[in-house]
């Protein structure tokens, strides 16, 4: 018998202000820049100074993200830890980097090293809630998150696990960002976030984030949504695109009809924004769209943010204007599919339904 | 002596990222691990480096560690006789 | 009890040989592949030793068909082992079921991305290796180089026991039928990142490392990758193929102690080798081989043979050894290539000798294997442990 899975609680550190639970996008942040920082809480309220000293910006960010989602579950333990990442905390491993030339490989000291590790999230959040239980970490870029998302929805379904922690981070530092504008993925030019699709420019506003959710096999008060479906695919031409969502949603038993709304990970990116353009005109050009990386920016994780936003609006059943991405509307969310890919690879789709 | 205490202390406050701690919070003779300033083994590395960008003293095994990050003396004590900068 | 999933085959690269005969064939005459390191400048390279790939990057360039200096090393092993496996299958087109490619790797293309940190900036002779930092780009480009499209391609970094998970996530994901064929392994090129980073954690020996002795002074560090494809009964049956050996059990547990030190009684260790056991319906005292992880760190060796006493019992430990004073700790790979000796040990009936072993460790009455010795093996066990306190181990059987 295989078991249904609910996103029971979520959790969000982003560049928006999203760390609050009880508020959804009630304002927004326009921002004016090729970057955009997370807008932190109060870091202290969440973590003692002895453990904070040091954390990186990934870690801290997680440790909100995974408490909240945690407390909203009503969980002090979960059975596994599982957490997508694209890049780890890059900060350290960059400044370790930095430190072994400058020093001429002299006089290095161990925490850069021991927290560029890409699984110091996830291990960091078993030892901060003692769980001695399943723990893996993702680093596939785009698909970090929802590589996370498939195992933990196979452990659930066979029951192997009944609440997992689940999460995708992101931190956003300087020599990364530099390098990556060097070969143009990310702008040059300053880009005001809401008129991101109409830059017409090369490469995406970096941005950073993390989110985590406890997805579980038990619905409850708190639950958001069902967990239906994950499919990634490591290349997907634009002809074959459409053919692929068609074919995940008759797997799925869901016609394209009752998709309420499509998430989209438009970018601004002029070279591969033409991939959700494309489907915008013909296959979902009677559904309602949405998008959100003029909210959170573009990283590794952003799916995460995106998963946070289609969990948000199935539970709230309001679609905030800002996410909107076409005319039509959806009055009662039901069935919500989520649809990424980072320059023409990594391609991911997500179904999600109203409980 | 008590210079090098002063400045031992500083250094330990910066380089672990001791923020919430004052100088005047770490008495000389205040156990640096475990129950009183609570640093563990990582921090152990991070002071076995500082011993040798700073004084000169190069540990081989992490174990010599223990005895001499015992507490602000102890430290300052080895340092005073092994210094050779 | 579940049926295990089928192995049908393998590929590794390691200091002691390009394929799995040659790996093979030094375990079994003692051959060790620790060396001087060459092919890295570093200030450290009278106080280290490495189990290095002798082969340059340019010969392996050319041998692939890759222009110079286009892939980081990781990629480069990765793409070696990946064709090996796939070959030793007779598998021709990777896209004639639904196959997955399941990575691992801690540093990608650290190696490069140290040696160009300044210099991106004033030439861009070497941007081509901008976007090698990323873990999950060295997964990329072996997809590619093996053709696979289309697909689950996906990156396990959870430092030391990373391969190990990869072959558990491989298992799993065949056993849900989600996918019919996946390959499983992971790719670690060494770099200055990683002597750099170990050596400020004091852990490296300076000397030949000798796991489980009572004076070991830490590890060598190693280079190389490791492959194994797994395919489902339905692919097996209809393409009538020879299947090496099965894997029967997983286990992945979290220690929860230390962000890189390992418990004092190896809790995680525990968990994760009872996990496995229960998985593959086995008992301990099934186990017929153990490879260990067995890093020769002062802390590994003593955690692992307090876990290893507590799941087999005092005096029952079957025979073990740590391969890794031949390979040096290979990091991401290190289950991968321990996969791949244990579906050799199995083939060949072959205990590997664990070299350098001399002192029996006081806390213990724990001897490991130092002899080839020839042995029935139906099951091997494997540890695999890593930082942020990751334990995995899997079980490799004869039979299903």
């Amino acid at each position: 018998m295989i078991k249904p899975v609910y996103i029971n609680s979520v959790g969000s550190v982003s560049v928006q202000k999203t760390f609050d639970n009880s508020e959804f996008l009630n304002e927004t942040t326009v921002y004016n820049d090729t970057v955009a920082k997370v807008i932190a809480p109060d870091y202290k309220q969440y973590i003692p100074a002895a453990q904070a000293r040091r954390m990186a910006k990934g870690i801290k960010m997680s440790t909100v993200s995974s408490q909240t989602a945690l407390k909203e579950a009503g969980r002090e333990q979960v059975d596994a830890i599982i957490v997508g990442t694209g890049l780890g905390c890059i900060g350290d491993s960059e400044k370790f980097v930095g430190d072994i030339i400058d020093n001429d490989e002299q006089f290095l000291t161990p925490t850069r090293f021991i927290q560029s590790s890409h699984n110091t999230v996830a291990g960091q959040i078993a030892l901060g809630i003692g769980c001695q239980g399943y723990n893996f970490t993702y680093v596939h870029a785009a698909i970090s998150f929802e590589s996370a998302l498939i195992d933990a929805k196979m452990q659930l379904e066979n029951n192997e696990a009944e609440h997992i922690l689940v999460g995708g981070v992101d931190e956003m530092v300087k020599h990364h960002v530099d390098t990556h504008r060097l070969i143009g993925h990310i702008k040059s030019e300053a880009t005001e976030s809401s008129k991101l699709l109409e830059s017409n420019t090369k490469g995406a506003v970096m941005g950073e984030g993390s989110h985590f959710f406890v997805l579980s096999n038990k619905m409850q008060e708190s639950t958001y949504a069902e967990l239906l479906s994950v499919e990634c695919y490591n290349t997907l031409s634009k002809e074959e695109l459409p053919v692929k969502i068609n074919q995940f949603l008759l797997e799925n038993n869901v016609t394209l009809e009752a998709i309420d709304l499509v998430i989209l990970g438009n970018n601004g990116d002029v070279d591969f924004d033409s991939y959700y353009n494309e489907l915008s005109e013909t296959y979902f050009k009677n559904t309602a769209q949405a998008y959100y990386k003029h909210l959170s920016g573009e990283f590794d994780t952003a799916s995460g943010f995106a998963f946070w936003l289609a969990s948000k609006v199935l539970k709230t059943q309001h679609v905030p204007e800002v996410i909107e991405l076409n005319q039509l509307s959806t009055q009662k969310p039901n069935t919500i599919l989520i649809y990424n890919q980072y320059r023409g690879e990594n391609h991911s789709l997500v179904l999600l339904k109203k409980c | 002596m008590s210079e090098l205490k002063l400045e031992l202390k500083e250094k330990i406050i910066e380089q672990l990222n001791l923020e919430d701690i004052a100088i005047e919070e770490i008495a000389d003779t205040d156990p640096l691990f475990g129950e009183g300033l609570g640093l563990d083994s990582i921090d152990a590395l991070e002071l076995i480096v500082m011993l040798d960008k700073d004084y000169g003293i190069k540990l081989a095994d992490p174990k010599e560690g223990r005895k001499i990050f015992e507490s602000i003396d102890t430290m300052a004590g080895y340092i005073e006789e092994h210094r050779s900068r | 009890m579940s049926k295990g999933v089928a192995i049908t085959g393998m590929g590794v690269i390691s200091a002691i040989g390009n394929n799995a005969q040659e790996n093979f064939e030094a375990l079994i005459s003692r051959k060790s592949g620790i060396s001087k390191i060459s092919h890295i400048n570093t200030i450290h390279a009278d106080d280290i030793m490495v189990g290095e790939i002798a082969t340059t990057n340019s010969t392996f360039e050319k041998q692939l068909g890759l222009s110079e200096n286009s892939f980081s090393r990781s990629p480069i092993l990765g793409i070696i082992a990946a064709k090996e496996a796939l070959a030793q299958s007779g598998i021709s087109d990777v896209n004639d079921y639904k196959t997955g490619l399941i990575s691992s790797t801690t540093v990608g293309g650290m190696d490069k991305s140290e040696q160009y940190f300044y210099e991106y900036f004033e030439s861009d002779t070497h941007w081509n290796h901008i976007n090698g930092l990323h873990a999950g780009d060295s997964t990329r480009k072996i997809a590619e180089a093996i053709g696979l499209k289309e697909s689950y391609v996906t990156t396990i970094s959870t430092a030391c026991s990373s391969a190990a998970n990869a072959i558990m996530l491989g298992a799993r994901m065949i056993k849900s039928g989600r996918l019919d064929r996946v390959i499983v392994g992971g790719t670690d090129a060494l770099s200055k990142f990683t002597i750099n980073g170990f050596k400020t954690l004091m852990i490296l020996s300076d000397t030949y490392s000798t796991p489980f002795d009572e004076h070991r002074k830490g590890l060598n560090l190693g280079e190389a990758a490791a492959f194994l494809v797994l395919e489902s009964d339905a692919v097996v049956k209809k393409e009538n193929r020879k299947v090496l050996a099965y894997v029967k059990g997983y286990g992945n547990s979290n220690d929860a102690f230390h962000q890189t030190a390992s418990s004092e009684n190896g809790d995680g260790a525990v968990l994760a080798m009872e996990k496995a056991l229960k998985v593959a319906g086995l008992k301990a005292k099934d186990i017929d081989y153990i490879n260990a992880h067995g890093t020769a760190t002062p802390n590994n060796d003593l955690s692992e043979g307090r876990a290893l006493l507590r799941i087999f019992g005092e005096g029952k430990v079957p025979e073990f050894s740590s391969t890794k004073a031949y390979t040096g700790h290979t990091l991401a790979v290190a289950g991968g290539v321990e996969a791949v000796y244990a579906v050799l040990a199995i083939q060949n009936n072959r205990v590997y000798p664990n070299l350098n072993f001399k002192t029996p460790m006081k806390e213990f009455d724990l001897q490991p294997e130092t002899a080839v010795k020839e042995k029935e093996i139906k099951h091997v066990l494997s540890n695999s442990f890593g930082f942020g306190g990751n334990c995995s181990t899997i079980i490799i059987s004869k039979e299903a």
